[in-house]
This record gives C-alpha cells, structure tokens and sequence, in this order.
C-alpha cells in the first residue's frame, strides 16, 4: 500500500514544480546502459559531500537513449547534469543555451571521464578470421551493427570503418565512402539499437561479427558467458567520449550549481575512476587504466575531433538527411 | 417442424465447426500463445526464485503502481466519453457523422511517438504554452499529469468504437418503448441501454485499460524516464532490457501479461452476476424469459 | 430518417456536445498544434520531405504490410471471434482473455518475442526458412509484427455484435427454408459486417502507427524494410522536430482520408442493412403465422 501512496503522492506533487524534499535534490539525466555506473557511483558521492558539507543529497536518475534524454532535458526536463555517451547531443544543449557554450572546458579531458572503444565481437575461434575492418567488407560477410543514422552505437561503428579507410595508403573520403558502402551491404539488417544487435547476434545466431563497445563485451559475458565468443580489436578504432555537462539553466533556477558541479568534478577522483573501470570503462587515470589492464589491452584510437573535425560536424556530413548515409542507400 | 432440420439451419454442420475452431485456435495459438510462452520461458529461464527476485526490485514495484494509477486515472475519462459518443452517434442521425467517426479513429492511426510528440509540442518548454506553464510553476510533461494525456490519447477510441457498431445493430426500438412507456432519461438509460451495452462496455473497459498499461511509445515521450518517479512498467521493461538484464525484463513484461489476462476475472464476475439476475427474474416471471 | 423520430430519444445535445468538446481538447487541440507547427515548413518543403525516395518507399512499405495485416485479422478474427461466442470448447474463458495480450505487452516485448520466435534458429523460424520463408528481418517480419499488434481490434469488435444476434432470426430463417451458408450470407453476415469493417479500419489505423515493435522484427534497411514511423524517429534523432511533424502531419493526412472512406463505406452498408431486412422481416412474419 506504501508504493499506492507514494505513487498519488508523487501524482499531486509533480503538478507543483520543483517541490523539493531532500536539502538539494540533483537530477542526473543520462544514456541508457549507464544505470551499472550511476548506481555505484552515486552512494558513493552522496557520502563524500556528506562527509565535505554535511549536507544530505537526494540523486535521481533517467535513462535513455542519448539524443532522446537530451530533447527531453530542452523541452524541459528539469535534469541539473547531463551524462552523455555522444558529444553531439551536448552541443544541441548549448546551442539552445542551456549548457555553457565552452563545456568542453568545463572539466579536464574534454569534459569525458571515461572512455571506451568499438571492438569486434566474433563466434568462438573467430571462425572468418576477421581481424581488422577490410574483413568485414569483404565478400560473404555478415555484420551485425545497429542502425547507423538513428543509433550512436551505429554512428560510431559507421564512422570508425569511415575512418579506417581514410588512413589507409591512398585513403580518400571518396575511398572511404566505398569501404563503408560494401560493409554496410554486408549488414544483413540494422538492429533498433546496441541491446537489440546484442541479441540478434548472440541468441538468434545471426551474422558473423557484432561491432560494439568494449564495455559492452563484458555485460554480453555476463548474460551469455564468456567462453561463446572473442573480442577482437581492429587496427585502428574510435575512441568513444562520455561526456558529461552542468545544465546552467536548471541549477541557476534551483541554486544547485555548486553540488551539480562537484557531482560532476567527483567523476575524476580516484574513486570515480575506479568505478568507471570496474565497470569496463577506460579510466582516464593511467594508473588505474594500468592497474585494470587486463580489461583494457593497448589499442590504437582515434578522437573524432582529430579525424572529422567535432562531432556536429561529423553528425551533419554523414547522418543528417541527404548525408554520407543516405547517399550509399539512395543515389545508387 | 422438424427439430433436425432447425438445428441444421441454425447451426453449422460438424465438420465445418471442427475446421473453424482448428483454424481459429491454430491461429490464436500461433499468434498468440507462443509469444506468451516464450515470455515466460525467458522469464523463468533461470528458475522461479529469480523470476520473484526481478519482481522485488524496488523500482520494478513502483513502475507496476505508478502502471496502475495511471490506467485508473484514464478510465473514468474514457468510460464518460465512448458512452457519450456512441450515444450520439448511434442512436441520432446527423451530418458529418462520418467525419466524427473518422476523427475519433484519428488516435489510432497516430503513431505513438507522435503522440507523445504533440504534447511536447504544445507543453513542453519550446511548446506554445511552455512560457505559460513555466510562469506559473505547473509542471505537465515529464510528469504524471503528462503521461496520463499522452495515455488518455492513445486509448481515446476505444470505448466509443467499441459501442458505436453494437449501438447501431441494437437500433433504437427498445429505448424508444422505454420514453414512450413515460421513462426518463436516466431511467431508460440505467434500465435498457446500459444492460444492452454492458458487454460492449465492458470489452472496451478491458481493451483500453490493456493498451493504457502496456502502452510505451507516447508515454515515454513525455515522461522523462525519471527513476522510481515517472516510470512506468512498459519503460522499465525496456530499460532492463538494455542493462542486460533480460530476465528482469522478460519477468516485468509477464507482469503486463498476467494483468491482461484480468479479463479473465472481469468477464466471469459480470457473467456470473448476470446469470444469477436472469435466474432471480426467470423464476419470478414465468414464461416471460426472452423479450 | 426524419427529425422527429430522432428526437423521441433524450440526451442528443448533451452528449454530441460532451463528446465534440473532449474530443477538441484532447484530440483536435493537440493535432492542430502540430498542423501549426509543420506548416512553419511551407508546403513544397513539406512535399519533398513526403516524395524523397526513402520516404516514398517507407510510405510504401507501411501501407502496404498494414493493410495486409489488418485483412489477416478481418479473415481470422471473425472466425476467432464466432467460435468463441457460438461454439463451446475446452479452455474457452482462457482463450478468451488471451485475446487482449497484444495490447498488455508492451510493443518493444512482442517485437523481441516475435524476432526470437522467426529467426532462424527459434522455434517457428527454424521449421520456416527450410521451406523458402524468411520472416525476421524481411517485410514479411513486418506484417507478422502488425498482425499480433491489431489482432485485438477485429475480435472485440465482433464479439458483443454476434453476442447480440438473436438466434430467432436464424431459426425462422431457417424455417423459411433456408440453408445454414443462406442464414450466414443473408442473416448474419449483414448484420455483422458494419463491425467488420469497423475492426478492419481500426486495426488498418493501427498498424500505421505502430512503431516499437516493428523495430525489433523489419531490419531496417534503407528502401526496403524501413517504415514511416521509423523515418520520423530518424528525424528526431536528428534534432529535426519540423521534419518530424511534417512526416507524421502527411502520414495523418493520408491516414485520415482513408479512414474516412472506410467509415463512410461502412455507414452506408449499416443502413443498407437496417433500411432493407428482407429475410428478417419475412422471419418476422413467418413467425407471427407460426404462432
């Protein structure tokens, strides 16, 4: 009957804004497998700001897809942070004007806390023999990867194999454009996002490779065992940011900037780098990247800022309407 | 007149019900039963003390009644309107009643994302009344308020559409007796259209209380997928989908499934009651059993 | 029809008046603020969104599985829906209720199911694609999707209509001489047919929409498996809310056009049928001379 009332509870408060019940509330929008790092991460600071300021947080939390949560937070989603897993969504905050426009700056490392990487995941033995990107364009070849225009999972697969033939000797962004478009006919279908893709290569036994996160690779150990596949690193990957941003706008309104921030600035403590290792995600402590070795072998990465000149960009000449991406599929 | 020859017109021969109830439990049965059994095999995958573990998760509780409330909310507002609107437009003629009709089935036809989408529109901070709203402190989207418009939406039709077409076939003799017998509104509506209509009324009840529980789309357009706040059991399926966690998904999805099957209850309860009622009649007016 | 017997009937005003109201504010209100919204646009703009190829395609591709999957359910939801009022059979109230789990379970749960059960390693996909039939992730997986998703909409809506046939037209019909498939074609199926229809433009309706289900089942490629609601949440994605209404402003109109067809077409046969009654009337008669 508790859960009843809370729930009418919540139905008559939520018609008042901002009815805060804690000494500051922050709302943490963020993407959505993110739920593993948040959940340990956030007793965690609760505790250090208790033990700091002895003041007593309340921390709530939304998941979902990144450039979904970041519409909700513009239409006003009262989120005083935003943890993303794409730069380009954070930059659609501070275009609207509800993130400072120089957030990168903001915090070290270009405002990402953590890292990760697009990895190969192979059936056990790696049976094709795929080792690096040109095998998986090659003739006969099932990838399995989620959609790349509407997904970041997509996205980044898409723009590391772009990449990858751009670095190539006598590697052009016509070159690249080709490489991508016969990966891209090797995809027998685009899964509706990361989980899905997951699922269809990994229970239905579709495909011969699944392009994913590092960090994904263990939750897929850890649902489907570990001895049913490989992890293969191509030759050159993307280096996929995290990054994370104060929304001016809301914690101007609710005076909870400076808990907002320290949230956030917590991420690059020892402990929150520890977290985020332990949940499979590059650590950008090198001691702690070293001590965490075994999750995370040496891999040759690149920023999206180096190769395509900042996530908007890269966003607008491959996956908006009458990009890259359309152009494989349409102009035939 | 021979009675074999009454049940031979009035009935269909043997084989031709044998072949209809092969081929309609066959379909059922594919298009039906098997996703209901592989839910609960992924569910129970793991054995049943998992599958009632994943239904303890505290969030998982409060998405099922933060479901509940929200389908409770909707169902006045829909019961009001489907009698209404298929009062009017079965029972009375008028123009553009086509076009009435047409504009009620328009929800249906909306894809659920849209949906959720013009709330945002009119209510969200960019909306037209966000300026409106913002100024007077009332929160609607990515809030409950929010979520149940999105759901009143989505389950607009149902009741209506579920009556009009039964409304018509009744015609309007039986309550036309009634006011010419000196009955009044209210008493030929409780009297005659209400137990004409109750099982019409009732499968719309259920249809659209089913689709406002399982909905997802529109609602998690406007809710903002607030932890433990404004999520429902439809979005916290998805969520523990995509953390890997599929047997709490699949055990949260069967939660829906069993909450449908409600029906089952509803349906023996009002047909139980109404047995006892035509029994109680039947044997106070002998011979007057069919009218 | 003429005015005054329609008049005989209280609550005309009240209810039209009720319904016209609730349906402004809740429905036209809404839908009209994206109307505003996409026209921002301007019309040619709106136009080339709609005849790009991929758009073309996916308007294709929708309609196309849409309106197959609604007439799956027309053919098979009147058989479901007669063999479970006539016909008696073990575990009938179970059947029943299991009607309604399309809408319980959430569209994202039935898309993964279904995707399971088709691929070609699961249960139904494995004993298919030996025999040439691909589903998962071919258009075909789309139609599968639609039809568990609207499979409700025919059954429910036929359910309190034959329920409501009185088998004392059958029998006289019957007595009259006339074959069980007569009492079906001439009796019944008129009487039944507005409903139908009804079912088969809610379902058709529906099936435009859906959207989260489709995902996990159609492969979304390019031209081929993509649908419209797929291409609106692209357009999301893109942080292009204009595009996004303008798609579901003409997926709405087109969507209304024909549903207005549908239920002007279904009006019409309604009246037919009660304006004509040939063999009931005759049932009627031979009734009266019987007794």
């Amino acid at each position: 009957m508790t859960h009843f009332r809370k729930s009418i509870a919540t139905l008559l408060l939520s018609l008042v804004a901002g009815a805060a019940l804690a000494d500051a509330t922050l709302l943490n929008a963020s993407y959505d497998v993110a739920r593993d790092v948040y959940k340990d991460y956030n007793p965690m600071f609760q505790k250090h700001w208790k033990a700091k300021t002895g003041e007593s947080l309340e921390l709530k939390q939304s998941h979902g897809g990144s450039s979904k949560q970041v519409r909700a937070v513009a239409d006003g989603l009262e989120a005083d942070v935003v943890t993303m897993n794409q730069a380009n969504d954070i930059e659609f905050l501070a275009d609207k004007g509800l993130v400072a426009k120089d957030w990168t700056k903001k915090f070290p490392n270009n405002a990402s806390p953590y890292t990760s990487a697009m990895v190969f995941i192979v059936r056990k033995g790696n049976p094709k023999a795929l080792k690096d990107w040109s095998d998986l364009a090659a003739p006969g070849i099932q990838v399995i990867l989620p959609h790349p225009k509407n997904t970041g999972n997509g996205r980044n697969t898409y723009l590391s194999a772009w990449a990858w033939a751009l670095k190539q000797p006598g590697g052009s962004d016509a070159k690249a454009q080709e490489f991508v478009g016969k990966l891209l006919k090797n995809a027998p279908l685009f899964a509706a996002g990361g989980r899905d893709a997951t699922t269809t290569f990994m229970q239905r036994g579709l495909g011969d490779v699944l392009v994913t996160f590092e960090s994904e690779a263990e939750l897929i150990a850890k649902e489907f065992g570990k001895g049913n596949f490989e992890v293969v690193y191509p030759s050159l990957t993307m280096q996929t940011e995290f990054p994370v941003a104060v929304v001016d706008k809301v914690v101007d309104k609710k005076g909870t900037r400076k808990q907002a921030t320290a949230y956030l600035e917590y991420l690059w403590s020892k402990e929150g780098q520890e977290n985020a290792a332990q949940n499979y995600l590059r650590p950008r402590d090198a001691e702690l990247l070293k001590k965490y070795a075994h999750f995370f072998p040496a891999v040759k990465t690149f920023t999206v800022d180096e190769v395509f000149g900042g996530a908007n960009k890269a966003f607008a000449t491959h996956f908006k309407d009458g990009g890259t991406f359309d152009q494989i599929y349409v102009a035939k | 007149m021979s009675a074999n020859k009454l049940t031979r017109a009035t009935q269909e021969p043997t084989w031709v019900r044998y072949t209809l109830l092969a081929v309609g439990l066959g379909f059922l049965f594919f298009f039906l039963g098997l996703p209901l059994i592989a839910v609960f095999v992924e569910a129970l995958a793991q054995g049943l003390p998992i599958y009632l573990e994943a239904l303890k998760d505290s969030e998982t509780r409060s998405a099922i009644w933060l479901t509940i409330v929200i389908a409770l909310a909707v169902l006045p507002f829909n019961i009001l309107f489907g009698v209404a609107a298929a009062w009017a437009i079965a029972k009375f003629d008028f123009r553009g009643k086509s076009l009435l009709i047409t504009l009620i089935d328009l929800p249906f036809a909306v894809s659920p994302v849209v949906a959720g989408l013009i709330f945002i529109l009119m209510f969200g901070s960019q909306g037209y009344f966000g300026d409106w709203l913002a100024a007077h402190d009332l929160k609607i989207i990515f809030a409950v308020p929010g979520m149940i418009l999105a759901t009143l939406f989505i389950t607009f039709p149902f009741i209506a559409r579920e009556l009009i077409p039964l409304m018509q076939s009744q015609g309007k003799d039986e309550e036309e007796a009634a006011i010419s017998l000196g009955a009044s509104g209210w008493q030929m509506f409780w009297r005659v259209t209400l137990p004409n209509i109750k099982w019409g009324l009732l499968y719309g009840v259920i249809l659209s209380n089913a689709r406002a529980m399982g909905e997802f789309g529109a609602v998690s357009v406007v809710s903002g997928h607030i932890r433990g706040e404004t999520n429902t059991l439809p979005l916290h399926v998805e969520i523990l989908y995509n953390e890997y966690n599929a047997i709490g998904a699949f055990a949260a999805a069967s939660v829906l499934a069993l909450l449908a099957l409600v029906t089952l209850v509803a349906k023996t309860v009002v047909e139980w009651r109404m047995k006892a009622e035509t029994d109680m009649l039947n044997a106070e007016l002998p011979g007057e059993k069919t009218s | 029809m003429s005015a005054k017997i329609q008049r005989v009937l209280p609550g005309f005003g009240l209810a039209l008046g009720y319904t016209l109201v609730y349906l402004s504010l809740l429905i036209l209100l809404p839908l009209g603020g994206m109307i505003l919204k996409a026209s921002e646009l301007g019309f040619g703009q709106i136009l080339d969104i709609a005849l790009g190829e991929r758009s073309l395609a996916a308007f294709r591709v929708t309609f196309v599985s849409s309106l197959l999957a609604a007439s799956i359910n027309a053919f098979f939801g009147l058989i479901v829906a007669w063999i479970l009022v006539r016909y008696p059979f073990p575990g009938k109230r179970f059947v029943d209720a299991l009607v309604d789990l399309p809408f319980a379970l959430p569209t994202a749960v039935a898309g993964i199911t279904l995707a399971t059960l088709y691929a070609g390693n699961g249960w139904l996909g494995s004993h298919l694609e030996p025999l040439g039939f691909k589903v998962a992730y071919t258009p075909l997986g789309i139609v599968v999707a639609l039809t568990f998703i609207t499979l409700p909409f025919v059954v429910r809506t036929l359910q309190p209509v034959i329920e409501d046939i009185e088998t004392e037209v059958e029998e006289a019909a019957a007595s009259l001489g006339a074959s069980r498939w007569q009492t079906f074609v001439k009796v019944i199926f008129p009487a039944i047919g507005p409903a139908l229809l009804t079912g088969f433009a809610l379902a058709f309706a529906r099936a435009l929409g859906e959207f989260g289900s489709v995902i996990f089942i159609a492969g979304n490629l390019p031209l081929i498996s993509e649908i419209v609601p797929l291409l609106i949440i692209s357009k999301l994605e893109q942080y292009d809310v204009l595009g996004a209404t303008a798609l579901a402003v003409v997926m709405l109109a087109i969507s209304f056009v024909l549903l207005l067809v549908i239920n002007a077409l279904q009006w019409w046969a309604a009246n037919r049928h009660k304006n004509s009654e040939p063999l009931e009337v005759a049932a009627g008669k031979a009734k009266a001379g019987e007794a």
